[in-house]
This record gives structure tokens, C-alpha cells and sequence, in this order.
């Protein structure tokens, strides 16, 4: 699983990082999302697949 | 009804019991999904209910929620026409570049990091709020002994405002929050006691800096005074009325049902999904969320003109049969659950990170202190407040 955010659309509503802490991060200045992990490990997909649902700004993408 | 038959639904929908949905949620997303509605002004709008619909227009970079054009809709009956059109509205950027540079501004306040710092000083705080309550003895009303002090704790620690001027601060809220109860005149005085509070909370903040939020806009210098003003009324009525609401509307939902709340007493692994469940499920969210087209929008094959106030309907959207498996029903594992309690796109809830934390640990307190937490009434007898913007019980009668 690939992943890209878009950080010019992410509102800083942090829960990606709540759900997958390993592949989402935020910048300290201004809560918005910094990708930790574009390639990650098999056992977080469902979790990303969750973070990118639940994103309010549909600021992160899936791709295989 | 509503659209294409000339019909105009009075808005708010009143619903039958409180915690229960309009039954007309259900046909107007089935059948009527761009309803003619009239708010409390008599001006109208059109109200959105379908997941979809809803999902889009919030999201709209092009739209925003400020009603001060000549042919926007009034949402109360006041000349201004109450919360969206007033001075703290018309202050702060509210959309493009200027509105991200300010919201980034406030969001780091709010990051998952400084939830995680924040959550054991939001823990004792509810412990402490937990045990005055058991102390005092049942029945005991939940939203004064915890649902409403902890918020207004949290935000006013936040913002380096004194907890002890709360009962100002509730009347202040409450008079920007409800379009029914105020007159212009009492309106106007709060709005101006409140702008003149919050002003001589920054002047002393500036003179002897502390480490809250507005110290540190104060010393970014990138906020002006009226800026100033403007963040830490917004912040401070958007901080605490919303979720003391939702604390009591969340155990008032858990508890009605006793499987729900045993459930979680027996796998209290579920308190954050129990809590997005919650968001989801609240049939009692106030008004809404507006926005002012600019331009002509297209939604569910109808074409809503510029100049048109929109309605959208977060609650209706949330039981969306299309979005959500099972809509009507509580499901406290559910996952994922994209709901839209606090609306989506550029401006979703700004403080959503801060409100899970307060929501999750209230939870997770009662459910470890007080597990044979029950209603001290039938669901049936709890009771709305009238008119709130944003929705809330009177009280939640409770007993252990």
C-alpha cells in the first residue's frame, strides 16, 4: 500500500495520528500532517484505511 | 413537501422525544433531499440531508458560513439575525488564505500531541468532577456536576481565562447560542460585556504574558486586537457549550439502553468508537451548519442558485441509510465512521481533537468509578433545551 497526504487540504484534525501514530505525524507550528511512512508495514493497512475514511478533509490517498 | 411543491417546512424540525430522530429525516433524504425550509426569522433556506450532499457543500472551499450579504438568510429573529452575522463572525477571516493562515495560527493548540499532554490534567479534572458527585448522592444531575464544569475547565485553562468566571461565560454563550430565548437588547448588552471581557483579558495577557493560547497569539503578533478578541470569544463559547452538550447527550444515549452501557462496562476497549457512535447517533445536534453560496451549486440533480442560504443537516446526513450500514441503529464497535458531527473540508470543527479527548475520558471515568451508572428517569421524560443552536438536554437525571 502506497500513501500520499495533501497538506495544503489537511484542516490539522489529527486523526490519523491518533489511529496510525507510526505513518502520521503533525508539524508542531500549525497541526498539519506530516507523512512519517509512504510504504508501511502490511500489519497498519487497516488502520490507514480508517484514518484515510474518517480524514474530514479527504486529505489522504490509498493507492496498491 | 418542502421543494417543488411550494410547501416550507418550519426549522428546526421538532422531534418527537429527546433523544430521538424527526421521523421526516428519513423522507426528506429519500424524497425530498433540497427542502424549502423557514428558520426562526421566517427567512428561508434550503436544508440538505443526504450524506452526500452534505459531505459536498460543507467541504466547498468556495463557500463559507458568514450571512452578512443583503439577500442571506437570518437565522433568528433579530435584526442581525444572531450568530453568524455577528461582530466576532464578521471579524476573523472566514475563508481562502486568510481564513488557513488563522486557523493554522490556533490548530497547533490542538494537535493529537498536545491532546495526549492534555489528557491526564483533563483526567483528574473529571475524576475530581466524578467524586464531588458521588459524594453528594443520587439522583444527581450529570451535565451540572460534570458534563458542563469540565469543558468550561479545559477551555478557560486553555485560554488562561479565570474557571471562576464561568457563570458569565455561560450566559454570554448562551445568548450567542440561542435564537429563541434573548431579545436584540439583551443580545446586543451580552455581546458587548463579552467583547469587553475577553478585550481586557488580552490587555492583561499582553502586560504579563502566561503559557495559554492567547498569550501566545498575543506575543505572535500576527492576530490584531479585534482579531485578538474575536479567537478567544469564538474559542471560548465554541469550547465549552458544544461539548457539555455532547457529554450529556452521550450518556444519555449509553444509558437509555442498558446492553449499550453494559457492553462497555464489560470492554471498555470500545470507548472510542462508543464515542464517534455517539457524534453519529445524536438526534438532538441544534440547527446545523450553514453556508452562503456565491455561486450556483449543484446537489442531488437540483441546481441551487447564488444567493441561496443552505442549510445542511449533519444529523440527518449521519443516519444516512446510503453512508451507513445498519444507520438506525447504535453500533458502539462501528468502524469506520466517517460521520459528519463536526462537519468536513477546511472547516470542520477546529477543536474536534480536544472535544474526543473530553468526550473519551469523561467516558472512561464513569465507566471505571461508576459502572452502575443508569438514568434516574425513563429516557422518554429527559427534555431538550429549546432553541439551542447547538443542542442539549435540560438535565440527565442520573443513579449508581
Amino acid at each position: 500500500m502506497k500513501v500520499t497526504v495533501d497538506q495544503d487540504k489537511c484542516c490539522g484534525a489529527g486523526q490519523c495520528v491518533m489511529l496510525a501514530p507510526e505513518v502520521f505525524d503533525q508539524r508542531d507550528e500549525d497541526g498539519v500532517v506530516v507523512l512519517l511512512e509512504p510504504e508501511p508495514a502490511a500489519h497498519l493497512e487497516a488502520a490507514i484505511r480508517e484514518a484515510a475514511n474518517v480524514c474530514p478533509a479527504a486529505a489522504i490517498e490509498l493507492s496498491e | 413537501m418542502g421543494h417543488g411543491t411550494g410547501e416550507v417546512l418550519p426549522y428546526p424540525i421538532p422531534s418527537p422525544a429527546a433523544l430521538e430522530p424527526p421521523p421526516e429525516w428519513e423522507s426528506l433524504r429519500s424524497r425530498c433531499p433540497v427542502a424549502r425550509v423557514a428558520l426562526p426569522s421566517g427567512d428561508e433556506a434550503a436544508l440538505l440531508t443526504r450524506y452526500d450532499d452534505v459531505r459536498q457543500v460543507l467541504s466547498d472551499p468556495r463557500f463559507g458560513r458568514l450571512l452578512n450579504a443583503p439577500d442571506a438568510a437570518r437565522l433568528s429573529d433579530t435584526e442581525s439575525g444572531g450568530l453568524f452575522n455577528s461582530e466576532m463572525a464578521n471579524t476573523l477571516p472566514q475563508s481562502g488564505a486568510g481564513h488557513q493562515r488563522w486557523r493554522r495560527l490556533v490548530a497547533k493548540w490542538f494537535t493529537a500531541r498536545r491532546m495526549n499532554a492534555l489528557r491526564p490534567r483533563i483526567e483528574a479534572m473529571a475524576e475530581e468532577l466524578t467524586a464531588e458527585m458521588v459524594a453528594t448522592g443520587h439522583p444527581a444531575d450529570l451535565k451540572a456536576c460534570l458534563g458542563f464544569p469540565l469543558p468550561v475547565w479545559v477551555i478557560c485553562a486553555l485560554l488562561g481565562v479565570p474557571d471562576g468566571d464561568r457563570d458569565r461565560f455561560a450566559h454570554w454563550s448562551d445568548t450567542m447560542l440561542n435564537l429563541t430565548r434573548f431579545s436584540e437588547d439583551e443580545i446586543a448588552t451580552a455581546q458587548a460585556e463579552f467583547s469587553a471581557y475577553m478585550a481586557g483579558h488580552v490587555r492583561a495577557k499582553r502586560a504579563e504574558p502566561g503559557e495559554d493560547l492567547l498569550s501566545e497569539l498575543i506575543a505572535g503578533g500576527e492576530l490584531s486586537d479585534a482579531e485578538l478578541v474575536a479567537t478567544g470569544q469564538a474559542l471560548l463559547v465554541a469550547g465549552h457549550e458544544t461539548t457539555a452538550n455532547m457529554i450529556a447527550k452521550m450518556l444519555g444515549m449509553l444509558l437509555a439502553e442498558r446492553s449499550r452501557w453494559e457492553r462497555l462496562v464489560a470492554d471498555p476497549s470500545l470507548v472510542r468508537t462508543a464515542v464517534e457512535e455517539a457524534l453519529r447517533f445524536d438526534a438532538n445536534p441544534g440547527l446545523g451548519m450553514v453556508r452562503y453560496l456565491g455561486e450556483d451549486v449543484e446537489v442531488s440533480d437540483t441546481v441551487l442558485p447564488r444567493g441561496t442560504t443552505v442549510m445542511c443537516s449533519m444529523a440527518a446526513a449521519n443516519r444516512d441509510a446510503e453512508a451507513f450500514e445498519s444507520a438506525e441503529e447504535m453500533d458502539l464497535g462501528r468502524s469506520p465512521n466517517p460521520h459528519l458531527a463536526f462537519g468536513a473540508g477546511a472547516h470542520s470543527c477546529l477543536g474536534q481533537a480536544l472535544a474526543r479527548t473530553e468526550l473519551q475520558v469523561v467516558l472512561e471515568v464513569l465507566l471505571h468509578r461508576v459502572p452502575s451508572l443508569a438514568l434516574a428517569v425513563r429516557s422518554g421524560e429527559l427534555r431538550r433545551v429549546e432553541g439551542l443552536a447547538v443542542g442539549g438536554l435540560r438535565e440527565l437525571p442520573v443513579r449508581w
